[in-house]
């Protein structure tokens, strides 16, 4: 008689990818099965030991790890691992390590290769359930990331220390040396909710003893006004961010239109990657194009730490945009000081991926001049050339390189009054073709760098009020969005191409990052989004509901593996000395890693034919 | 409830019976070839580690508790080692017991009559049962069914019995769990740690099974002996210090 095995063929039955399989294959399973237990903290698979069969987790749990010991995924009852190793070379690419008694069933390589081969439903839902690990993966990773990206209230120890604006600077001082706290806020008496100003430590030495003021004068004499606040769930490098911006070292917090505390540049200091601190603050005290260029090994340092750090994609691209910001003003700050300050107000512009704060090593410079209305060009206009060829000279030494599509303020087209440039983005929405718009998505994503910045808040408007009326712009601009398509996947050491070629790299940025912020931008620009992060839009456009169920989420997580392995790619290189670039070829990446890009370029190309489809006929 | 007489719990001596000797004494008596043949595979001497140790978890049902009055009905045994339990070496057999089959046991393995009707004699399957065996170390939970049951039945039979030296992971749950009852705990009343394969298992987080199967009942011994040792002891022991006194 033919032994049964009752309860594993139970088990197997209950769980992904067994129950893809028709009975006499599932019975055969249990009967092939081999059981092994195993102690908590005990480690069962080595890096690159041989694998011959696929483990199941009966019971207990377990983690893997990453080559470098970093946690890469935990699984309990149900989940499965080795099935890569089996897949591909025989080797294991992730240590496992149990984190609980753990019971194990392995079913035998080739009992899981062929299955793998003849049920497509099995082979797929080999498939999903890793998936289903990329967004796992992705979550792991945010948790483990939760110093920087915690929320500000986190930050907040106690209740805000305030005074009456009529209070002398003596009074102020006591209460802060009294409750040792180094800023003040100042209330009016009409006006309850909202502080009228804040003093800090450094005001009393700037605006009181260095000045011998008296202190018995009213503290509102000493006070700064309109006072930047962050809100209470941004995150805490949100609010570190707008530090760096506003030269602010302490920023109320408000709920609710309520203040419930203040942070410190200190606080927020301890929760933030010291380096790219350090290099925004150097920046500043840099007085030539020479001496500037200096900082670009340290820069690409703090880049390679905070990989290391296992930031996030959105962590180090605000970073590293920051820092590039940095660079423009202080390069305009230089300039300024060279050619005098200018004859009439104008607006540097960052665009693309430094104005959705998404910038890596690898980036050019795409910027632009608004210049106020009353500009003449015979007057004014080899000025403002000059300072536009300081900084774009500038720049490019600092290692971003000039913009091969002359998409810079050194180019007379992108350096006009402000009236000038909404005539542009009115032509662009108003009377759209996908040839016009080709290369002008890029100013889509614009934002002030230095000077008038309400004038890239005035061309913000016009676009978020203009283009979700115009349903032949966002057609164009889906159509556009649609050109730079992800690579099919990946076959041992090449990819494959759509038309069934194959190249033994591909561009994870023209190929990956680009066209997912594209689409993102076009959704973005159909409901007017606020903001201009691809994550932040994907926030807005979730809200908004327009993307069918769970598509949103997903995208993101695509977003955020894609942006990851070409940051790492990026990191890898300056280590090893190289040129960083966006090629990633194959063979480079770890088999989790290629095997979740297929995933996330699935997403991408499911999300482009769902753009399609929505925008189609404009 | 199958709980150890009181006086057996706290035992815990090292085997003074030489394994390897007794099977080649026993070689020599045996009449049956099959059982002969058996006896004539080696045995692992009781200062082997047990992580090198062939081992075969084992499961009987039986008709009733006692040997003298009830029968087997069906046999599981599944080959393992410290390392792994190999379900593809498992074998099982229904067999006709000559006692009685009473209503009770066949509600409890969900055996039905016309099965065993149809099923052979035990005498029928001892070549292939000792084949499967041979030269590995029974590991069974509570030491009072298989080799009993085996013995009566062999002597029944053949008339001659079968010895071999076994595992008994009721016996180490006993070891490590039953000492630790107080006086206290018997004045106030509490309750002994069960170490029924169920209780057992669950203190070793292994999955709950259902019970009453042979082939499951086997399985789940032989995780519970991996468990203990685990737990307990290393893949260094020698065997002598874990198979019964």
């Amino acid at each position: 008689m033919e032994a049964e095995h009752v309860e594993i063929l139970n088990f197997l039955r209950k769980y992904s990818p067994f129950n893809e399989l028709p009975e006499e294959e599932l019975q055969l399973t249990a009967q092939n099965t081999s059981v092994a237990y195993f102690k908590a903290d005990t480690q069962i698979l080595e890096f690159n030991q041989h694998i011959d069969a696929l483990h199941v987790v009966r019971s207990g749990s377990i983690e893997t790890y990453h080559k470098d010991g970093s946690l890469f995924n935990r699984l309990d009852e149900g989940g499965f691992f080795g099935e890569a190793g089996l897949l591909r070379k025989g080797r294991v690419r992730f240590p496992v390590k149990t984190i609980e008694d753990t019971l194990l069933y392995y079913i035998p390589g080739d009992l899981f290769n062929r299955f793998y081969d003849e049920y497509d439903a099995f082979a797929d839902a080999v498939e999903v359930e890793e998936q289903r690990r990329v967004s796992h993966a992705v979550k792991t990773h945010e948790s483990r990331n939760r110093t920087l990206s915690a929320r500000v209230e986190t930050l907040i120890t106690r209740e805000p220390i305030a005074i009456n604006k009529s209070a002398s600077i003596r009074e102020a001082a006591c209460l802060m040396t009294d409750e040792k706290v180094s800023s003040l806020l100042i209330y009016d008496d009409e006006k309850r909710d909202i502080p009228a100003g804040i003093i800090t430590d450094k005001d009393l030495r700037k605006r009181v003893l260095a000045v011998e003021k008296d202190a018995s004068d009213p503290v509102a004499d000493i006070m700064s006004e309109n006072l930047v606040f962050v809100q209470h769930n941004n995150r805490v490098f949100e609010a570190f961010l707008t530090m760096l911006r506003t030269n602010l070292h302490h920023l109320p917090v408000l709920r609710q239109s309520k203040v419930i505390g203040v942070i410190a540049l200190s606080d927020v200091a301890r929760h933030e990657s010291q380096s790219s601190l350090y290099i925004v603050s150097s920046i500043f005290k840099q007085t030539s194009i020479e001496e500037l260029s200096q900082l670009v090994p340290d820069v690409h340092k703090s880049f390679v730490r905070m990989v290391e750090e296992d930031a996030n994609s959105r962590i180090i691209g605000s970073a590293m945009a920051t820092i590039g910001r940095s660079f423009k003003q202080r390069l305009l700050e230089l300039a300024e000081e060279k050619y005098g300050p200018p004859p009439v107000p104008y607006c540097f512009l960052a665009l693309g991926s430094m104005a959705r704060d998404e910038q890596t090593v690898v980036t050019d410079q795409d910027n632009a001049m608004v210049l106020d209305d009353s500009f003449e060009p015979k007057l004014h206009d080899k000025y403002f050339l000059n300072i536009a060829q300081f900084v774009s000279d500038g720049l490019n030494a600092c290692g971003y390189t000039y913009c091969t599509g002359d998409i810079m303020a050194t180019n007379p087209n992108w350096r006009q009054p402000l009236s000038k440039w909404k005539e542009y983005f009115t032509d662009w929405i108003e009377n759209p073709s996908p040839e016009k718009l080709l290369h002008s998505s890029i100013f889509f994503d614009l934002d002030g760098v230095s000077g008038e910045m309400r004038f890239a808040k005035e061309l913000n408007q016009l676009i978020r009020k203009k283009a979700p009326k115009h349903k032949r712009f966002l057609g164009s601009m889906a159509r556009n969005a649609l050109n730079r398509t992800p690579p099919l996947g990946f076959f041992k050491d090449f990819v494959m191409e759509k038309d069934g070629k194959h190249r033994d790299s591909i561009n994870t940025k023209r190929r990956g990052t680009g066209p997912v912020a594209d689409l993102i931008r076009v959704h973005a620009l159909a409901i007017g989004a606020q903001r201009q992060n691809s994550f932040a839009r994907l926030e807005e456009i979730i809200d908004a509901n327009i993307l069918p169920k769970g598509r949103g989420p997903d995208l993101r997580d695509a977003l955020e593996l894609i942006s990851m392995v070409r940051i790492r790619h990026q990191a890898l290189a300056l280590e090893a000395g190289d040129t960083p670039d966006n090629n990633v070829a194959p063979e480079d990446l770890s088999d989790f890693e290629r095997k979740n890009l297929k995933d996330a370029f699935q997403i991408l190309s499911n999300a482009q034919k769902y753009l399609r489809y929505k925008y189609s006929g404009g | 409830m199958l709980y150890l007489p009181p006086d057996a719990e706290n035992k815990q001596r090292r085997s003074t019976v030489n394994w390897p000797r007794r099977f080649q004494e026993l070689a020599e008596k045996a009449k049956h070839p099959a059982l002969k043949r058996y006896y004539e595979a080696a045995i692992a001497a009781a200062e082997t580690p047990i992580k090198d140790v062939p081992m075969v978890a084992v499961d009987f049902e039986t008709t009733g508790l006692d040997p003298d009055k009830h029968g087997i009905i069906s046999i599981a045994v599944i080959p393992m080692t410290l390392g792994r339990i190999d379900m593809s070496q498992a074998r099982q057999w229904v067999v006709k017991p000559r006692r009685l089959l009473t209503e009770e046991s066949v509600t409890i393995h969900g055996i039905t009559h016309s099965e065993i009707e149809r099923a052979p004699d035990l005498a029928q399957v001892i070549d292939p049962l000792l084949e499967a065996v041979a030269g590995k170390v029974w590991v069974v939970h509570y030491n009072g069914i298989e080799r009993p049951f085996l013995q009566g039945g062999f002597k029944e039979r053949l008339n001659e019995t079968i010895h071999f030296p076994v595992i008994d992971t009721m016996e180490i749950e006993a070891r490590f769990h039953r000492q630790k009852r107080s006086l206290w705990d018997k004045i106030t009343g509490k309750k002994p740690v069960s170490i029924r394969l169920a209780d057992s298992r669950q203190r070793y987080n292994l999955p709950f099974y259902a019970p009453h199967d042979a082939m499951t009942d086997a399985l789940a011994c032989g995780e519970l002996l991996q468990a203990q040792i685990a737990h307990h002891f290393s893949p260094e022991t020698a065997i002598g210090d874990i198979w019964l006194p």
